[in-house]
């Protein structure tokens, strides 16, 4: 999509506090997330995350689908906009 | 958009009509067919399935194929080395190696059907990206205050919204 992409051999970015658990189940499961940068790994497949908005926590169950998107992705930062259904 | 995006046009869908029988083992049919409009006939060359490249220079009537545009187009000729002739005055066997070369890529019906998937898989997990694709808004971080007129479709007057006073 984007012109130029991360280079290869540096791997997907990820928190080092996360890379750290992410054989530990235990410590995964239900989580609360405050780095929304961070890629979805596959070892996180399978768990629920709680990812920070800006406000709150927005559960989140990862998918095998999810594998190599942000976790930013997965909870929305705005609230929809409405127009106002006057008439 | 949206709609053509969910339905994907086959490449064996020909809209016109051919005498010879069609076969569904053979992609490419025999050219160039002569199509009869109201009177007039139009030769027409056949690279790709359905495409009907007519009377121009090669280069710009490869780019009628969907998934073919100005660069693929150039680099296909260069590959080929092949002069930019008219289409019409392009041999059997140009067209032959024509086809085998814009067969090496992914154009028409699989092209559409690989985008439309990857976008349901997109709504399927719903990300941000496919999220903006079901309100039907730009999901590449475009301003959406004014413009994005492709997406959000044609003007919709807000009922009770002032003119700005002169």
């Amino acid at each position: 999509m984007s012109l130029s992409r991360r280079a290869i051999w540096k791997g997907c970015f990820v928190d080092t506090f996360l890379s750290k658990i992410k054989n530990n189940k235990e410590l995964l499961a239900n989580k609360k997330i405050w780095s929304r940068r961070s890629t979805i790994l596959p070892e996180f497949v399978g768990t629920t995350m709680r990812i920070y908005n800006g406000k709150t926590h927005v559960r989140c169950k990862i998918t095998e689908g999810k594998v190599g998107h942000k976790f930013g992705e997965f909870s929305f930062t705005r609230k929809r906009t409405r127009r106002p259904q006057t008439k | 958009m949206a709609h053509s995006i969910g339905t994907p046009v086959l490449p064996s869908v020909s809209l016109i009509s051919n005498s010879k029988p069609y076969l569904p083992t053979s992609l490419f049919l025999p050219v160039p067919t002569i199509q009869k409009v109201g009177g007039l006939s139009i030769k027409c060359a056949r690279v790709g399935g359905v495409e009907i490249p007519n009377n121009k220079r090669v280069e710009y009537s490869l780019q009628y194929i969907h998934g073919i545009g100005r660069t693929r187009a150039k680099q296909i000729l260069v590959d080929l080395q092949m002069d930019n002739k008219l289409t019409k005055d392009l041999s059997e066997e140009d067209l032959t190696t024509l086809r085998d070369e814009v067969s090496k890529y992914m154009i028409e019906g699989d092209l559409r059907r690989f985008n439309a998937l990857n976008i349901r898989r997109l709504k399927e997990i719903q990300c941000y990206r496919g999220v903006r694709h079901i309100q039907g808004l730009p999901c590449r971080g475009q301003r959406t205050k004014n413009n994005c007129r492709t997406l959000k479709g044609k003007k919709v007057a807000i009922a009770g919204k002032k003119k700005a006073p002169r």
